[in-house]
């Protein structure tokens, strides 16, 4: 059951961040979801890359609909208020969230039924708002919860476990959220925790929604011959962009790496981010490429993964909304309310 | 005979004329002379070109229902001819533009017609078309200034404040307004025997509809987060948040102190709410019966989650779309318990905009400090009017309730955090805000979940926190504003209401003891009700229920909360979409009382 929690006894030689956290310090409640299910696999590397940059948990927030993606917000800090709302509708709570406190780090955990079908709308609206938050789709390409529908990303001709051949187009999370004018977007697969980590770590840098599509195989309904989202058809057909490394703002490394080679992406905390090109010479500012490269790996039936897009510097939800520095859920009454001779003077234009 | 300072008239014209202007005008004018006046907008869903129509109510007395029939009425829409004639009293007038001959349809021979060329006039005096059809309309305003005597230094004062910034409008309309003003004088007897004479009633009130006021009770109530998605009736209520924020809100550096949120839907608008609550900042939003039903799913999270959240419902006819620009109490059982499963919410019922002033304010106090949503449910007459209220006043010293929401250092001293504990036992537990203190972490869930904020699937866990909520709620009934009693000496009678039914109400018991009947009164104010409530139902032998719906909700919510016999409430209903009047009233009291007799 979700309630259980693990001895918070830890191992003394266990290896503790810049805050003095170990990683276990990060963990939640035990999961409860399916044995081999990809989106532990997505805790553990959330787990990962929250201890990677010494958060406090405290100081987070996440956030989820309704689903077995959902679920996995209590399996990971403990520490960290938990909302888990309703079905698609998490990106308007975060957006509340965020308006009233922008100090908080948001972190919202979906699924690909609440992202690309009920919840497809708020999906969009929250990327348009550039909502700073790191939103995470974790897609299998199947109903879970309710034993194993199609979702929206199921890919036409997958075959569910009955047998039934999937008609319709997928909707593609990454190509919706270019579209819509995101500024982080990326794709990853739930078995390939080293370049998750650094592209999480990225996203929580990231100052606006960053967006990150994970393939995360569903072990119970989704892992079968003929299947788009099996571990093995992912194995097959993932085609990682090249290596993401992320370096944090207070951490002075300097990566070395030949001319040509490598794109440098300055972010928006001064933290950077590496992104080792492989095969072609990709740029991830171009949002042009970042559409036709997915295009084109959709039409091979392949997925590519890495930071497909970045936007650094523009402007965020808060920027946009040109709020005061200090959250509007602590400022104090005198700040928000203008006395009673103000209110004499409403009066008198009133007469 | 001459009815001074009481009578009732009807401006018919085309949506999008800008008669609004000259409406208001007349409407501001009579206030500044020191006489109560109402107005009422009865307006099509539609930018340019439907029939809409403006009711101006003088009343010494200051009654401010509508009046079903008029002394006076400008009729410059042939389209509305037929029905427009059809409502003045016998032996009133009726204006109309004689630029053209009198229309055949505007025949009746107890009324006086007063044939004014307005068309004509403003053709001769002004260029371009659109001045043409606006100055038209301050021309009757003119007219109408002479026929009822309306003080025309007041009107100049009027134009030369709204004009201050552009003298050749100020000009224009000046002009235009003695155009019609010296037409009149020359042709008729000025003034009528309806008539304008200065008072002294309005120097402590003002003019103001309820979503401006509603509006001002979020600013000063320090509402910082507004989410909204635009429908009619409510638009106006954030539209005015806004421009108050902008004014008091800003930062010397042009920064703001509050979010206003347009969302793609009541759905989102509603979440934003929820999560902005969630996160600490006082966060409302307004909207129609539509609305709230989209908002359903998200209500109940709210309620079993504990999340404060304030919903204004500027009530509007329903079902389904139904008539957006007309008035009805239709959502007082869809508030009272909305969402799936067992939900109960606190409700209040402001009559007026002053009412809906405080309620504003009071809404988030209750929100915060039952850490549950609220509904403000006012209606369109109550929101889209101009009342005559008296002026809004603000303690200083008010202290918003924040509620049960521990602070670092309080969370420092706790042993263990449980969100959802009756620590208390008044069935409100402890909450604490994200980003503050890693013992006060815990998971909002609209799943099962025990004291202890945990998961659960077990019965017995799960009915203990769904049963201290509703004893929490039940608890507010005493926290809402209590109901408004008039009692009348010898009553066996009952009558009860809400809302803005108050105004028709109020007269039509006036009217009725001046034919001998007595009749106690109440208003309830707010939800879940009070025992009072219960207790006025049986002291009396029968209660007339007045409400503006079909299905007699606020009766069904009386026998489901006060378990009172239903053969002791009658029934009064008026849900045509206009607002009541008093002899809705009287004619459903005379009609049980026939009845008996």
């Amino acid at each position: 059951m979700t309630y259980i929690t693990k001895p918070p006894v830890h191992h003394p030689a266990l290896q503790k961040n810049a805050i003095g956290l170990t990683r276990r310090d990060y963990e939640g409640s035990i999961t409860t979801l399916c044995a081999g299910c990809g989106h532990d696999s997505i805790t553990a590397a959330i787990i990962q890359a929250f201890w990677e940059l010494s958060i406090a948990p405290h100081k987070v927030a996440k956030l989820s609909g309704i689903g077995c993606s959902s679920k996995t917000p209590a399996y990971f800090l403990r520490e960290a208020h938990g909302f888990n709302g309703v079905h698609g509708r998490m990106p308007a709570l975060v957006t509340g969230a965020n308006a009233a406190n922008g100090d908080i780090i948001y972190i919202g955990i979906s699924g690909d039924g609440d992202s690309l079908s009920i919840g497809l709308g708020q999906l969009c609206h929250a990327i348009r708002r550039n909502v700073n938050v790191l939103y995470v789709l974790e897609n299998n390409g199947v109903y879970g919860l309710t034993k194993g529908q199609f979702s929206a990303s199921a890919d036409p001709g997958s075959l569910s476990k009955k047998g039934e051949a999937n008609t319709m187009d997928a909707i593609d999370g990454c190509l919706l959220a270019l579209t819509l004018g995101a500024t982080f977007v990326a794709r990853s697969f739930s078995g390939d925790k080293g370049q998750l980590v650094p592209i999480l770590k990225a996203g929580l840098a990231h100052k606006g929604f960053a967006f990150v599509d994970v393939i995360s195989p569903c072990v119970t309904f989704n892992d079968h011959e003929g299947s788009t989202k099996s571990y093995a058809y992912a194995k097959d057909h993932d085609e990682p962009l090249g290596e993401v490394s992320f370096v944090p703002f207070f951490e002075d490394i300097a990566v070395e790496y030949e001319p040509g080679t490598t794109t440098a992406v300055q972010m928006h905390d001064g933290s950077k981010l590496y992104l080792k090109k492989v095969a072609e010479d990709y740029d991830p500012t171009d949002k042009l490429a970042a559409s036709r490269l997915l295009h084109e790996t959709a039409r091979r039936g392949e997925f590519a993964t890495g930071v497909l897009y970045i936007e650094p510097d523009k402007d965020d939800f808060l920027s946009l909304l040109n709020v005061v520095d200090e959250p509007l859920a602590s400022l104090p009454l005198e700040r928000v309310r203008p006395g009673r001779e103000a209110l004499d003077e409403i009066m008198e234009s009133l007469r | 005979m001459a009815h001074t300072n009481e009578f009732a008239f009807k401006i018919a014209t085309a949506n999008g004329t800008g008669s609004a202007s000259a409406n208001g005008l007349i409407m501001q004018a009579i206030f500044r002379m020191g006489i109560p006046v109402t107005g009422k907008n009865v307006f099509p869903s539609n930018i340019q070109g439907l029939p809409t129509w403006y009711e101006i109510r003088v009343d010494k007395r200051g009654y401010t229902a509508r009046t079903p029939n008029f002394d006076l009425m400008v009729a410059l829409n042939p389209a509305t001819y037929e029905k427009d004639i059809q409502e003045v009293r016998s032996g009133g007038w009726l204006l109309y533009d004689s630029t053209w001959p009198l229309d055949t349809r505007l025949t009746r021979p107890d009324v006086t017609y007063l044939g004014i060329p307005l068309a004509e006039m403003c053709n001769a005096t002004f260029k371009g078309p659109r001045e043409r059809i606006l100055m038209k309309n301050i021309a009757y305003a003119g007219a109408l200034a002479a026929l009822v005597g309306i003080d025309t230094g007041i009107i100049r004062t009027l134009l030369t404040e709204k004009y201050s910034r552009k003298p050749a409008l100020m000009d224009s309309n000046q002009q235009a307004v003695d155009l019609g003003y010296q037409y009149a004088k020359r042709h008729f007897d000025c003034p009528l025997p309806i008539r304008l004479e200065p008072m002294d009633k309005t120097k402590d009130a003002i003019l103001i509809d309820g979503n401006t006021a509603a509006a001002l009770g979020c600013l000063y109530a320090g509402a910082t987060v507004g989410a909204w998605y635009p429908i009619t009736p409510a638009t106006s209520l954030m539209e005015a948040f806004k421009s108050f924020c902008l004014k008091y809100r800003r930062d010397a550096t042009k920064r703001n102190r509050f979010a206003i949120l347009q969302a793609e839907d009541e759905i989102a608008a509603v979440g934003m709410v929820i999560g902005a609550s969630w996160a600490g900042a006082r966060a409302f939003t307004s909207t129609a019966g539509p609305g709230i039903s989209l908002m359903g799913e998200f209500i109940g999270l709210a309620y079993y989650g504990e999340v404060p959240a304030v919903i204004f419902d500027v009530q509007r006819a329903g079902p389904s779309t139904g008539m957006p620009t007309r008035t009805q109490q239709g959502d007082l059982m869809l508030c009272a318990y909305a969402s799936h499963g067992d939900t109960r919410h606190i409700c209040l019922y402001p009559a007026d905009p002053r009412e809906a002033f405080e309620a504003a304010a009071a809404a988030f106090d209750l929100a915060e400090r039952f850490q549950t949503p609220v509904f403000v449910l006012t209606d369109l007459d109550i929101g889209m009017n101009d009342w005559m209220v008296p002026k809004l006043t603000w303690d200083d010293s008010y202290r918003p309730d924040r509620g049960k929401v521990l602070s670092p250092a309080e969370l420092d001293e706790v042993k263990s955090f449980s969100r959802y504990l009756d620590v208390d036992g008044d069935g409100i537990p402890y909450r604490t805000l994200p980003g503050v203190h890693a013992k006060g972490a815990y998971f909002t869930r609209g799943s099962g979940h025990n004291r202890y904020g945990a998961y659960t699937e077990d019965g017995d866990e799960y009915v203990d926190v769904l049963d201290r909520i509703d004893r929490k709620i039940q608890r507010a009934a005493r926290a809402v504003p209590p109901p408004i009693v008039k009692t009348a000496p010898g009553a066996t009678l009952g009558l009860l209401t809400v809302g803005g039914c108050q105004a028709a109400c109020a007269e039509a018991l006036d009217l009725l003891a001046r034919e001998g009947i007595a009749i106690d009164y109440m208003r309830v104010r707010g939800f879940p009700f009070v025992d009072d409530v219960r207790t006025f139902l049986e002291s009396h032998e029968v209660t007339f229920v007045v409400e503006q719906n079909r299905d007699a909700q606020l009766r069904s919510l009386l026998l489901l909360e006060t378990g009172i016999d239903p053969a002791r409430l009658e029934s009064v209903r008026y849900y045509a979409g206009f607002p009541m009047s008093a002899h809705h009233v009287i004619a459903g009291v005379k009609a049980r009382l026939e009845k008996a007799a």
